[in-house]
């Protein structure tokens, strides 16, 4: 996995809540059997029309970034990892919003993707910001678990220790159990399993 | 302070923990199927590694495939490839695997509990997201993303944070016409789709008590839909004896001494939830969903109101735009253009049955296209034995083959844009059953007179 200690960067607002991962990467492109190029369909039914043509008027055709900005309850419903492939693939390294669904949330996290959930109050601020002035930039440390948005203020975000270390180092969970397989025998002995 | 059954059955599974991080659950059963799981077998593949216990995985196809002439190749050359690649992959780690038309293949959320492969008290984990299906026999089940997906093939273990705990009371009894369907989107309705988001839901009280095993897997397989990481209801005869006998549940002793070791896990009496909610049952209503996300629901009957839980005004408005609705509409008498039956919450035989029963007398109105797709094999073998096959033939109705269908449309079974289509399904979000189709989500008595009337259409009033 990649490495992640920084990202800074402009935003990509989409201030919508309830994002639900139909709507990040619809059912009929999962058909793919590889993790690539997902980020070519990301957001498809909402970025372009349906003839093919993009709509200007969509975030991800008119702003550049790789922080998104969306709102509460992000990457509910379906368990698609495409999900995560297709916002890192195209370029996105942390998505910022006001609560995450659990699935999504690990998702995000096993493809060094940060999930930086704010305080409502603190994204309606950043959420005014970056529509005031688009170039507003976004600074997310995991090293403090910060996130710095410019004209706005600071404010530290949660994430589990171990998870952290992981996107700090490059790590991901497998390293971790394939460095356990003693103990996951030892587990089937004693279960007799 | 004692344990919860999700207390007592995680505990049973934790191989280690990390210090302030998660635990390593160990996974008693992996269902794999073809979307979510291509990469995975890759993975493994490149890291030179084999599946380390194909005897606790189990696969079969289901969202990419055809509802009609199952006996002929997939023409869709993409979905023909991803069955394709499940086959070879299971094929070369030795997992048991249910192809098109073998008489175990259905919806993995219907053949695991139906075959016997699911049992009680067990971590079960599948890349799709309604794996929360399972908690119904008494599991701890959830879903799972595709690196997860590789870790569990590699390793048989899953590193998770121990979620919190709610508990979902709903007690007295349930009026004439009710189903477990809609105790759950009135649940949802009442709690919004993120109102059990990072809790791990345990059903209890009368209603749930009194419940089929397929009635609990409806309810527990829509957990998801308010965000809860999966739901369950405690073991009781209910579930043993739906488990007795089945094909790949331990027989004779071994199912005695299960049975001894499942009959401890109900929750204790001095426990802890995290968050609790009582809702009465006299409540419920047949229910019918007007926007575009689970929470949206409301009585069948009942007039469409301004706001919903966790739904912003911004939201709300768009989604009854999508829908073509208006606040303080009236949903009955509304057109149908389509009825979908079907799905993992609502494609088992007391589905068909429950549909049969309203249909029974009627035809089907001539402006509706209806899919009839039950969940499995079995279904669809018990659909015929019983009569209801003959009896929906004879109303103007055809049955598909079993698979996902309409509720992803993964497949052929889209729903044209603007049209309206009431579906069992889980469902509603925007183009879910194809680019512009707008779903009403319900119940298989409430979608059958649907497709009857034509119209929006309450079972009673037909």
């Amino acid at each position: 996995m990649r490495k992640t200690v920084t990202i800074e960067s402009t935003a990509v607002l989409l201030d919508v809540n309830n994002i639900d991962t139909d709507q990040i990467i619809p059912a009929r492109f999962l058909k793919a059997v590889s993790r690539d190029s997902f980020g070519e369909k990301l957001f498809y039914n909402w970025r372009y029309r349906k003839d093919g043509s993009p709509d200007e008027s969509f975030a991800l055709n008119r702003s550049k970034g790789s922080v998104l900005v969306a709102g509460a309850n992000f990457g509910c419903g379906s368990s698609r990892e495409h999900a995560a492939w297709a916002l890192a693939d195209y370029g996105f390294g942390a998505v910022v919003a006001s609560s995450f669904a659990d699935i999504f949330r690990n998702n995000a996290l096993n493809n060094g993707l940060v999930p930086v959930q704010v305080s409502p109050g603190f994204l309606e601020r950043a959420v005014s910001a970056i529509r005031k002035d688009p170039d507003t930039k976004i600074d997310v440390d995991l090293s403090d678990r910060s996130i710095r948005v410019e004209g706005v203020g600071m404010e530290t975000f949660p994430i589990g220790e171990y998870k952290r270390e992981c996107l700090m180092k490059g790590y991901d969970d497998m390293d971790y159990l394939l460095s356990i397989l003693s103990d996951i025998e030892k587990f089937e002995k004693r279960n007799a399993i | 302070m004692g344990k919860t059954t999700f207390d007592k059955i995680w505990d049973a599974h934790v191989v280690k923990s990390v210090e302030d991080g998660p635990d390593i659950l160990y996974i008693d059963r992996h269902l794999v199927h073809e979307v979510t799981s291509p990469q995975a077998f890759a993975g493994l593949k490149a890291r030179g590694l084999k599946v380390r216990r194909p005897d606790r995985t189990f696969a079969a196809c289901d969202h990419n495939t055809p509802t009609h002439n199952q006996d002929n190749p997939i023409a869709d050359p993409s979905s023909a490839t991803a069955v394709a690649a499940l086959a070879a992959n299971t094929k070369a780690n030795g997992i048991p695997y249910f192809p098109l038309g073998d008489p175990a293949n259905g919806i993995l959320h219907v053949i695991g509990p139906e075959q016997g492969i699911v049992l009680c008290g067990q971590t079960v984990v599948c890349g799709d997201s309604h794996t929360s299906t399972h908690g119904a026999l008494g599991n701890i089940a959830f879903g799972i993303g595709t690196s997860e997906v590789e870790m569990v093939l590699a390793t048989q273990c899953i590193m998770q944070c121990k979620p919190k705990q709610a508990r979902i009371d709903v007690n007295g009894t349930l009026r004439p016409g009710v189903c477990p369907k809609d105790v759950i989107l009135y649940i949802i309705s009442r709690l919004g789709t993120s109102g059990c988001t990072g809790h791990f839901v345990e059903y209890c009280g009368d209603v749930f008590r009194g419940m089929s095993m397929e009635g609990r897997m409806t309810v527990c397989n829509m957990s998801i839909e308010m965000g809860a990481r999966g739901g369950l209801v405690a073991p009781d005869e209910t579930t043993f004896d739906y488990i007795r006998g089945r094909r790949f549940a331990p027989k004779g002793a071994d199912f005695d001494r299960d049975v001894a070791y499942w009959k401890t896990l109900a929750s204790d009496e001095d426990v802890h939830y995290d968050m609790e909610f009582a809702f009465d049952a006299a409540d419920i209503h047949p229910m019918v969903t007007y926007g575009t996300n689970p929470g949206m629901g409301m009585p069948v009957t009942g007039t469409i109101p301004s706001s919903a839980v966790g739904c912003d005004p911004g939201s709300f408005n768009d989604a009854l735009a999508y829908m073509g609705f208006e606040p303080g509409e009236r949903l009955l008498g509304h057109k149908v253009d389509y009825v979908f039956l079907g799905s993992c919450t609502d494609g088992r035989i007391e589905d068909f049955r429950a549909f049969a029963d309203v249909v029974e007398g009627h035809r089907k109105a001539a402006g509706v296209t209806a899919w009839l797709v039950p969940g499995s094999k079995s279904v669809e073998r018990r659909i015929e034995e019983e009569g209801i096959g003959r009896t929906l033939r004879d109303a103007g109705f055809e049955i598909r083959q079993p698979g996902c269908s309409a509720c992803l449309a993964m497949n052929d079974d889209k729903v044209p844009e603007g049209k309206y289509c009431v579906s069992t399904s889980n469902r509603n979000f925007v183009g879910r059953q194809g680019r512009g189709a707008r779903t009403i989500l319900s119940g298989p008595a409430v979608a059958a007179a649907c497709a009857v009337a034509g119209v929006i259409s309450c079972p009673d009033e037909l």
